[in-house]
């Protein structure tokens, strides 16, 4: 049987090499509810084992009930009927599985019918179904919606709704964007408002809202009589008559999810948590969630376009060999490769710093005589996850971009046709990039942290580990790059004017993952040969790249700055 | 209101992913060559009972398989799945049994069970292929059998009547019948479930062990993870009170006399009319070539 957890040695790599141990206590409360519940575990080595059982699951459902199906997905797509939307059967079958085997409710808690499995579970299980099927995004939804209202609605609302989350009866959906609010949620207008006796109505319209279809839904809404983020709040809600699905949108991939237009004709609806809240925190939580699921689906897109790639350079015979042999293919697929692996490790290390801030907020909610002790720790890895989150995102759905693109290179004009499925892939991938936040405002969120020392405390804690049993030469790499992007910091730092950082910042986020990448990858050099020289390919890539970025930056190229406007406007 | 249902499955060797060599010099199986695996008909059979389940929460499902302690393993895979109990009837004196002894024991199982509504089982096991055990413990309980089922188009829960599909060649039939029934099941319909994350979570420490010196007295297995819930129960040829000479070798008139490797080849095929003259041709054919009677 395939099993696309068991089958892919680098997400077994990081399985059995992560750090889960003070996540698990964390997450597991010293492991009180083994008392109540036979399914929680016992001990650190009890949680683990259940956890690689349960990936088992998830990657038997992916290569059994998913991959075969997903060029048939692709091709039926969703019909809206009747203002309810159809999916590919393959896809509701696809759902009915992951009910069945309880894995809907993953990560929330047990007492409203989940797992309690830590979210860098998800992230790995969020990978290991999209290299199966890319338009299958419920499970990740599924998960930030609970555990949204886990963490802000009232104890009525998580004992109603997370369960039918968490059983798989109900599919969720966040309901954020409009036709005038994408990029700036601060223009959000749809509008919410309160009767005398309390109760909610909601009226206007949302769009591209993926799983619009879904029952259960978060709604972000102008709650407050005033313009701008303080007047929005988030709101529960169960659709009904008073929501019609417009229409589904067609789209250039991800065809098997359904991208609804929703209209709100006085549909009621609950507060969650605070007005005036909803974007600024509840929606500000569930959006990094929701960056860390899309940044596992760019490394899940890229691994099913990898292995294609790989296996037709393997098979197509040109100039009287396999094309494997070919400098430019192989080193194609090496790169491809190799940055797969960067996106990995970049992708667990982000899930695990999101993890320890979750992990410890909880932790230090339930044991309030030790909120003080954990203070540090919690602003330390909130900075970390606010950091991580946004690089992980842009690095790995631009990676997917490129991967796909040059899995589509290697198969050449066969690749070009529907026969094969990296066209598949390569249009998939193109909006791991776009949703969630494009790359550009990943940029926007990641430059606070590089500039400010977050990165810098990042590559500190590096630099301070005891590399001597790694070559001195690569080590001394990384910190020279690290030289060089603090050349082109300083620079841009001394220029002191927002539209010149803006500028940069690109460049500048880039070079600190880059660096921070580096030292990840070395960190699993340590566990393998392999990972090792993996991690020197990476670096050889990444020096240039980063004294690109710093010569331009240094170079103060304000020829951008000071002509947009003429080569734009004038043509 | 549920049914009380019986799923007769079985333990077998992996005959699809061959690692090593997977006949022995003297033709018996190597079965240390072939991993072992739930027979794949028999999670279709478990996938049946589970979906009456769905519909009737009351339903108890208890699976039952006769095999050696390693046979545990597709018991816990069963539970995983949703079964609600679980028995492993094993004893020495079972070993080597041919179709009429393993009837006849799972027979004597199912009895000690008690009052069962329906007996499911796949068609066939992928290793001896002899699809004789469902039919033969119908027999024996004195029950109404349907074969080759992949499909159910009513359940009756209130009647204990199920219509079902039943695949022929060429097409199929629809039949109906009441409990006391048995039915065998193919891997056209009812494409199994997956094992359920917590189930997994609950029942993955559950080993067989006795709970005396004395291995194979009637016993629970311990399950290290819930001590209360005794969940797996081990059966041995006294406690479902089986006659030994009907057990085992001893009990099973087959005998291996060789084992040919035979490789088939295309060959054509010959329609026989389903008349009384067309069946009665053939007869009249085999016995001439001495291939019957």
């Amino acid at each position: 049987m395939e099993n696309f957890f068991l089958d892919n040695k680098d997400v077994l790599f990081h399985f059995d090499t992560m750090d889960l141990d003070r996540i698990i206590k964390l997450f597991e409360d010293d492991f009180k509810e083994a008392q109540t519940y036979p399914e929680a575990p016992k001990n650190i080595e009890d949680a683990k084992d259940s956890y690689k059982r349960v990936m088992e699951i998830v990657g038997s459902i992916a290569a059994e009930y998913m991959a075969p199906y997903a060029a048939e997905v692709d091709e039926q797509g969703v019909i809206l009927e009747n203002g309810e939307v159809r999916l590919a059967p393959a896809t509701s079958r696809a759902w009915d599985m992951l009910s069945k085997a309880e894995l809907t409710g993953m990560a929330m808690s047990r007492k409203y019918g989940g797992l309690n499995m830590p979210m860098t579970l998800l992230t790995m299980a969020g990978e290991v179904l999209s290299r199966a099927d890319a338009s299958f995004l419920n499970l990740g939804l599924q998960q930030d919606i609970g555990l949204t209202l886990e963490n802000f609605g009232n104890e009525d609302q998580k004992q109603r709704i997370i369960p039918l989350l968490a059983q798989g009866k109900e599919t969720s959906a966040m309901i954020l964007t409009e036709p005038d609010a994408g990029s700036d949620l601060q223009a959000v207008s749809l509008k919410a408002t309160q009767a005398p006796d309390g109760t909610w109505r909601l009226n206007g319209v949302k769009r591209f809202i993926t799983n619009g279809c879904g029952r259960i839904g978060l709604v972000l809404a102008r709650s407050e009589d005033r313009e701008g983020a303080r007047g929005l709040s988030l709101f529960l809600y169960h659709r009904d008559k008073h929501t019609k699905i417009r229409r589904v949108e067609e789209k250039l991939g991800i065809h098997g999810s359904p991208t609804c237009e929703m209209q709100f004709d006085n549909a009621p609806a609950e507060l969650v948590g605070e007005r005036g809240w909803g974007l600024i925190k509840y929606t500000m939580w569930l959006m990094n969630s929701a960056r860390l699921s899309v940044a596992s689906q760019g490394v899940g897109i890229a691994e099913a376009a990898y292995r294609e790639a790989e296996k037709y350079a393997r098979e197509r015979i040109q100039f009287g060999a396999p094309i494997i042999n070919l400098p430019p293919v192989f080193e194609m697929l090496t790169n491809m490769r190799v940055s797969i692996e960067a996106a990995r490790s970049l992708l667990y290390e982000t899930a695990r710093a999101v993890e320890m801030k979750e992990g410890l907020e909880r932790y230090s909610q339930k044991h309030p005589e030790q909120a003080d002790a954990l203070k540090a720790d919690i602003k330390k890895y909130t900075k970390l996850a606010a950091l991580y989150t946004p690089m992980a995102k842009l690095f790995n759905t631009e990676m997917a971009n490129k991967v796909t693109y040059d899995a589509i290179q290697i198969h050449g004009g066969t690749g070009y046709m529907k026969d094969f499925s990296v066209e598949r892939h390569y249009r998939d991938a193109r909006i791991t990039n776009i949703y969630e936040g494009t790359s550009q405002l990943q940029v926007v969120a990641a430059i606070g942290g590089v500039m400010s020392g977050v990165a810098a405390s990042i590559m500190d804690e590096f630099e301070n580990e005891d590399w001597s049993e790694l070559p001195a030469a690569l080590i001394d790499s990384v910190k020279a790059m690290r030289t060089k992007f603090e050349k082109a910091q300083l620079a841009v730092r001394e220029a002191g004017n927002e539209q010149y950082t803006n500028f940069h910042a690109r460049r500048l986020v880039e070079m600190a993952t880059d660096i921070i990448i580096s030292w990840l990858m070395l960190r699993d050099g340590r566990h393998s040969e392999r990972k090792l020289k993996a991690a020197e390919i990476f670096i050889t890539l990444a020096r240039p790249r980063i004294e690109a970025h710093s010569t331009f930056v240094l170079n103060n190229h304000d020829c951008y700055l000071k002509n947009y406007q003429t080569i734009i406007e004038e043509f | 209101m549920g049914l009380n249902i019986v799923v007769l499955v079985k333990q077998v060797p992996d005959t699809k992913n061959v690692t090593g060599k997977a006949m022995n010099d003297d033709g018996t199986v190597n079965r240390a060559a072939l991993p072992a695996i739930f027979n794949p008909e028999d999670l279709h059979a478990l996938e049946a009972a589970l979906t009456i389940k769905d519909s009737y929460p009351d339903t108890r499902i208890n699976v039952v398989t006769m095999g050696p302690p390693s046979a545990t393993q597709v018991l816990k895979d069963a539970l995983y799945r949703g079964a609600d109990f679980v028995t492993l009837v094993s004893d020495r004196r079972f070993a080597g049994a041919d179709t009429l002894a393993t009837s006849y024991a799972l027979k004597c199982a199912i009895e000690k069970i008690g009052s069962v509504d329906f007996v499911f089982c796949g068609r066939q096991a992928i290793d001896g292929d002899t699809a004789q055990v469902g039919p033969q413990t119908a027999e024996k309980l004195g029950m109404n059998q349907i074969t080759c089922v992949s499909a159910f188009e009513a359940v009756n829960i209130g009647n204990k009547e199920l219509t079902v599909r039943r695949s022929i060649e060429g097409g199929y039939e629809i039949l109906k019948a009441k409990a006391p029934l048995l039915l065998t099941f193919t891997n056209e319909g009812f494409a199994p479930r997956p094992p359920s994350a917590r189930r997994v979570m609950m029942y993955k420490n559950a080993v067989a062990t006795a709970t005396n010196d004395k291995s194979y007295e009637e016993c629970y297995m311990n399950m290290s993870s819930c001590q209360d819930n005794e969940i797996i129960a081990l059966w041995d040829l006294s406690s479902i009170n089986a006659d030994p000479q009907n057990c085992g070798l001893a009990g099973s008139p087959t005998k291996v006399k060789k084992i040919d490797s035979v490789v088939l080849a295309a060959r054509e095929i010959k329609m026989i009319p389903a008349t009384k003259e067309g069946i009665g041709a053939l007869v009249q054919e085999l016995v001439a070539d001495h291939t019957i009677g």
